[in-house]
């Protein structure tokens, strides 16, 4: 039977370590752009400044990549660990990605970091300049072969179950790259961390302004955020993932769970702005909408309905009952009745073998699940609504008041008033966290919004699990909370050090703390 | 392009080869955080050591990654039921590979004693806890580790944590670390002067001993005490995934059968001692010029081979014998992934480690230079 306690603290880890590694990810897929176009203007024109630029963000960069690449470890391990029902289940599918992922691009990423770092006086100019932009284009290609993954596990495409081995096997791998599910991730994640690289840039730069320290400096690294900042930012709202909630049945329940959209609404539907989720009652108390904005956002029509989640519930109960047969239908495979009647009729249902599977919660056997239970898997066939809805709306919140910010910076950076504009740089630098209120909202919606799944349609997630022991599971988890708290403390500190230390701490005699003591005083005085 | 059995034996080799270039690469590096106390005392010696590789470290382990997630991708079941069997195991790997990226990149950033000292006892517990996880999981592999599928085929282990450190894998956990450290020494011999090189070499001539005596040892162990694992009923090698269908027995010494069956491969076991005692022999000359070095460097890569191949010629076609029903053990012809998947992993495979290694070589090349302490001292603002 199935083990809730343990399926609990194994998704509660899952998603510790997750939401924890995916802190330091966007921050480094963002700036590695960021240090190369700093690094392509210092070759191009030969300026110090922009090498200073490159070096001193770079070392706030490497600060935060140590704690990205240490917090990686885990990701790559915890589905073996943890989910390896889960890797036998999908490993045939799943684990070419993330092998790919190795190949192509961790090696380029962690091979040509080392050069950034300490290839300066060892390469030419251009060489360290490839390198750089090698580093970028591997940690990008990261992001697009784990989206690639996640995508296949919100739209399973490419490959079929195989009853002799018991598992999902590959069939299209062309299907799995060109998943349209994993094509609007990938643009839309990356596009977040670039969003949050140029807010990083920004915000820490708005800090030197507003204590009138190495202004030059500051004003050079504001423009390139600003300008990055703006394109990042519009991508990631346009590009948005939402164009692939069309695609997939679970996409389409997300979709609705987001809008708290418990029943269909005649096209084209209200978007709800606020309101109360209740999924007792079925129905979102004291909502506020938009008319037409939902309809418009997610078909881009004006006449396509979207479906409620009660409709989507009524096509999932003859799919689970579907299902309990494909499960019959398995159980004498299996037990080597390999009879054409068996294999035809496996074949006729194993689409919906994964609903049926949705009863191992109840009944070990499936196919003598009571009416009462096929109900229960049938309301577990959508996720929780409240926790989607908000934390989509926290995402979105997030993301406008970040575009406001963002445009307001561009045009007063390119109007050259920005350093008059205090309370625009006040705002910019307490906006610092924004991005990753999004990104770790988003990433919500994105995994919790795929519930009761972790294979969309195919696998429950309370049957991914490894076969643990409650105790072992607590015990890693709390080690995880209490190990990263401690990581965590010692990455800012010295984040927020170096941050405030600002480019003296290149040590090339040329900035603020590097001054002499009369220097140093007037400096002072004019930021007072 | 391939059968399903080529396929299958090129990811046998694949895996393999993915193992050694980690040992290789990552080994060294680990043995050099696992040196650092000993062979350093002054904090510019520290760093003199660090720098050496500071720009490497990272792209080393990546070859663990790798590794990991080829498993992943070729041989699943192993994957799943390695990892989720040695839970305690591999979450204390985890945790100690943890402290590495970060001292390696934070130690020198704070100019305080205290700061650095912490850091690099991180990097030595981080650099030193791994390899003997990976020698005791070794030791263990070999022995076979109590798991079994059920009807759907999720697995199930039954060991406990402490029965991982039996006589036999703590022996194989000693080998695992002498190899590190022997590999991490030639390499500080190579890249670093003075005091540290001859501190290293002093070392890298002990453990470069301590290797083939532990490695002997557990050969003769092998031979005497512990139980192979036989195949007895027939085998489709062109079959699925299907490892719950064959039946298998355990024989004493039947891990020597391959190479009883084949003596040329007593080559392997016989490079991996050999190598090791030029090692020994190569960290004993007193004037050593930089061929000396680099084949030192060599050698301790050709013994790191050895002894990896060593245990997975030993196994072949094991990977992962099941010690409580051994009908359920996994072998590399019935835990793989599917025809498709394979071919496909094998024609990435073959297009992007040519170019890893390329792009590796060349970034050695660029960094290669003896580490002074005068460099470091130059440089103390940018250098780790």
């Amino acid at each position: 039977m199935i083990n809730e306690t343990l399926v609990e603290l194994s998704r509660w880890q899952f998603a510790v370590t997750a939401l924890f590694h995916f802190l330091f990810v966007p921050l480094t897929i963002g700036m590695t752009w960021i240090l190369f176009i700093m690094e392509a203007v210092f070759v191009m024109t030969g300026r110090e400044i922009y090498r200073d630029m490159t070096k001193f963000w770079g070392k706030l960069f490497g600060i935060n990549f140590a704690i990205g690449v240490a917090t990686g470890l885990t990701m790559e391990f915890e589905f073996g660990t943890n989910w390896s029902y889960y890797s036998h289940y999908v490993g045939d599918v799943f684990g070419a990605p993330l092998a790919i992922e190795g190949l192509m691009a961790f090696f380029l990423e962690s091979t040509f970091v080392g050069m950034f770092f300490l290839g300066w006086d060892r390469l030419s100019r251009r060489q360290h300049l490839a390198g750089t932009l090698l580093m970028a284009l591997g940690t990008n290609f990261s992001a697009l072969w784990i989206l690639i993954a996640n995508g296949w596990m919100q739209n399973p495409v490419g490959s079929e179950f195989n009853y002799l081995t018991m598992r999902m096997e590959l069939v299209s791998f062309s299907e799995i790259i060109f998943n349209p599910v994993a094509q609007v991730k990938f643009i839309h994640t990356v596009a977040g961390g670039y969003v949050a690289g140029s807010m990083f840039v920004l915000s820490i730069s708005s800090y030197y302004l507003l204590k009138g320290r190495d202004i030059a400096f500051a004003k050079r690294s504001f423009s390139v955020a600003a300008g990055f900042g703006v394109a990042a930012i519009f991508s990631v709202i346009l590009l948005g993932d939402e164009s692939g909630y069309e695609v997939g049945e679970v996409q389409r329940v997300k979709l609705a769970a987001i809008e708290a959209e418990y029943h269909t609404e005649p096209a084209p539907a209200a978007f709800t702005l606020v309101g109360f989720p209740d999924d007792e009652a079925m129905e979102t108390h004291y909502a506020i909408k938009i008319p037409y904005a939902l309809g418009i956002i997610a078909t881009r029509s004006l006449d396509e309905e979207v479906m409620g989640l009660s409709d989507l519930m009524k096509l999932h109960e003859p799919r689970i009952r579907n299902g309990m047969i494909a499960y019959g239908y398995l159980v004498k495979l299996r037990s080597g009745e390999e009879t054409p009647e068996n294999i035809a009729g496996f074949n006729r249902t194993k689409q919906d073998l994964g609903y049926g599977l949705l009863l191992k919660r109840y009944t070990e056997n499936v196919v003598d699940a009571t009416e009462a239970q096929i109900q229960q898997a049938v309301k577990d066939s959508i996720p929780q609504v409240a926790p989607v809805f908000w934390a989509f709306r926290m995402m979105v919140g997030s993301g406008m008041v970040m575009l406001v910010l963002f445009l307001l910076a561009f045009y007063f950076n390119a109007r050259r008033q920005i350093e008059q504009k205090r309370w625009l740089l006040k705002a910019i630098l307490y906006a610092l966290p924004l991005p990753w209120v999004a990104i770790e909202t988003g990433w919500f919606v994105a995994e919790f919004g795929r519930q009761p799944w972790a294979i969309s349609e195919i696998l429950p997630t309370f049957l991914a699990t490894s076969d643990l022991a409650v105790n072992d599971v607590l015990f890693s988890l709390v080690a995880f909370i209490v190990v990263y708290a401690i990581l965590f403390v010692i990455e800012m500190w010295l984040m927020i050090r170096f941050a405030k230390m600002g480019p003296s701490a290149l040590h090339t005699g040329r900035y603020h703390f590097e001054q002499t003591p009369v220097v140093n005083t007037g400096l002072r005085h004019q930021s007072a | 392009m391939f059968d399903y059995e080529t396929l299958k034996f090129l990811w046998w080799a694949i895996i393999g080869f993915l193992l050694i270039g980690f040992a290789i690469t990552d080994g060294m590096d680990m043995g050099v955080g696992g040196l650092l106390p000993f062979v350093a005392n002054k904090d510019v010696e520290r760093r003199v050591v660090i720098n050496t590789v500071g720009a490497h470290w990272d792209g080393n382990q990546v070859w663990f990654i790798t590794a990991g997630a080829s498993l992943f991708a070729a041989w699943p079941m192993v994957y799943g039921a390695a990892f989720s069997g040695f839970y305690f195991a591999m979450m204390l790997t985890l945790f100690c590979l943890f402290l590495r990226p970060l001292a390696f990149d934070y130690r020198s950033k704070i100019d305080s004693p205290r700061w650095r000292n912490n850091w690099d006892w991180a990097l030595f517990v981080g650099s030193m806890v791994p390899p003997l996880v990976f020698g005791i999981a070794f030791g263990n592999l070999l022995q076979g580790v109590p798991f079994s599928f059920d009807f759907l085929m999720r697995v199930t282990y039954t060991g406990s944590f402490f029965a991982l450190f039996n006589p036999f894998a703590l022996l194989s956990g000693v080998v695992s670390v002498s190899m590190v450290l022997m590999h991490g020494s030639t390499w500080l011999v190579m890249r670093t002067d003075e005091q540290v090189a001859a501190r290293s070499a002093n070392i890298g001539g002990i453990v470069s001993l301590v290797l083939p005596v532990c490695f002997i040892l557990a050969g003769i162990m092998i031979w005497q005490s512990i139980d192979g694992y036989v195949v007895i009923s027939t085998l489709d090698k062109m079959g699925l995934a299907q490892p719950t269908t064959k039946t298998v027995t355990t024989v004493a010494g039947a891990w020597l059968n391959n190479f009883n069956g084949n003596p040329s491969l007593w080559l392997i076991p016989i490079t991996a001692i050999v190598m090791s005692l030029l090692v020994t022999l190569l960290m004993r000359i007193k004037q050593k010029t930089t061929l000396t070095k680099a084949l030192a460097f060599v050698a301790s890569s050709l013994a790191s081979a050895g002894v990896i191949l060593t245990a997975g010629v030993a196994m072949f076609p094991f990977v992962m014998p099941s010690s409580s029903v051994p009908d359920h053990s996994l072998l590399m012809w019935d835990t793989v992934a599917s025809e498709t998947t394979l071919g496909l992993m094998f024609v990435v495979v073959s297009i992007f480690i040519p170019l890893i290694l390329g792009y590796t070589i060349w970034c050695y090349t660029k960094m290669w230079r003896t580490v002074t302490i005068a460099e470091i001292e130059q440089n103390s603002h940018s250098a780790y």
